[in-house]
């Protein structure tokens, strides 16, 4: 089995949240999600989607 | 053997301008460049040949010679072999890829044309052998329209009704009509959207157009000759603009999500209604229900 999407990058302000498996990246406020998964997505060639407020998901397809 | 002469390059000239009136690049952008073109008028130009000195070898009895004919348009079958393998190697470096089902169709039409000039070559040297110069005439001119009648196949248009329609966001959802067509998480992502996005829906005209359009690589070919031929708002490092086509479940309705640099919508419907039916997404479902039916009944 291909798998041929995966998550590259996990970008949060909820730290109790999220737990190992890809890089996680701890921001302040939603304004410095954006930014950074902005920038995470150019760098990675990646896709940032958004699960909830404040939890965003860097994903290669 | 001046007896053959006339007819045969009468038809070998009708043979290539059947070719060349086949070859029509448009914005599908293909063959463009004229190396292809030359390697297309030159396989043109040995079917021709072939197709043209057929009719003197059946009229002679030369049962040798047509067999050796077979043999030689065996050769022709390697023409889609060469399209799949450069339009294969090209796809990988394009910005949305035409897919494996729209390659497989063109290779397919490139190695079909040639059978037709074959054909065209040899019903009008029979003409020239049998009756006349002008006979022969009618003959390739005839041949030459049949040959567009058999190469334009049925168009998105003819199989359903595409009407534009407007994007919308659902917190980070991206709707095409009722259609969820994927995520985007950043703002900025989706501000160019907004700007920059159009939506259509395709609505299939009965259960063929349906299959027909369920068939993802019929979508892939809808999306690139979009982007070919309206240009798109996307670069390599780009995944989150990329141009995506969807089914609605519940109604069967194909979403169509595009980021055109030219923002006709007039357009853009234009295209989106040229783009072709391709061979292996087409199927008669219509029919095998009908002999299903029938079946039944007996």
């Amino acid at each position: 089995m291909d798998i041929n999407k995966f998550i590259i990058a996990i970008v949060t302000t909820k730290k109790e949240k999220v737990s190992g498996g890809a890089s996680v990246f701890h921001c302040n406020d939603d304004n410095e999600v954006q930014q950074v998964a902005g920038l995470l997505e150019a760098i990675l060639d990646g896709v940032a989607h958004k699960l909830y407020e404040g939890m965003y998901i860097i994903v290669k397809h | 053997m001046d007896r053959m002469l006339y007819p045969v390059l009468f038809g070998i000239l009708f043979g290539v301008i059947s070719r060349v009136y086949m070859m029509r690049t448009d914005y599908r952008q293909y063959p463009s460049y004229l190396h292809g073109k030359t390697i297309h008028i030159a396989l043109g130009f040995i079917a021709s040949c072939l197709g043209s000195v057929i009719a003197p070898a059946i009229i002679d009895q030369d049962y040798t010679a047509v067999t050796f004919f077979t043999l030689a348009a065996s050769q022709f079958r390697d023409v889609r072999n060469m399209e799949r393998n450069t339009l294969s190697e090209l796809d990988s470096f394009e910005i949305v890829p035409r897919g494996k089902t729209y390659i497989e169709g063109i290779a397919l039409v490139f190695e079909g044309r040639n059978y037709l000039v074959i054909v065209t070559s040899f019903l009008t040297t029979l003409a020239y052998l049998k009756f006349n110069v002008w006979v022969a005439l009618a003959a390739g001119i005839a041949c030459i329209v049949l040959s567009s009648f058999l190469m334009s196949g049925r168009k998105i248009r003819d199989i359903a009704d595409i009407r534009p329609i407007d994007l919308r966001f659902d917190d980070a959802g991206l709707y095409v009509g009722n259609v969820y067509m994927m995520n985007v998480g950043v703002n900025a992502r989706q501000e160019d959207i907004e700007r920059w996005g159009k939506g259509f829906i395709l609505k299939p005209k009965n259960l063929n157009a349906s299959v027909c359009l369920t068939n993802l690589g019929q979508r892939q070919a809808i999306l690139h000759d979009c982007s070919s031929a309206l240009g798109i708002y996307k670069d390599s490092g780009n995944p989150a603009l990329t141009p995506l086509a969807k089914r609605d479940l519940e109604t069967g309705e194909i979403a169509i999500f595009i980021l055109p640099r030219e923002q006709d919508t007039e357009r853009a419907l234009q295209v989106i209604g040229n783009v072709p039916t391709l061979e292996s997404a087409y199927r008669d479902s219509k029919k095998r229900l009908q002999i299903l039916r029938w079946k039944k009944g007996n």
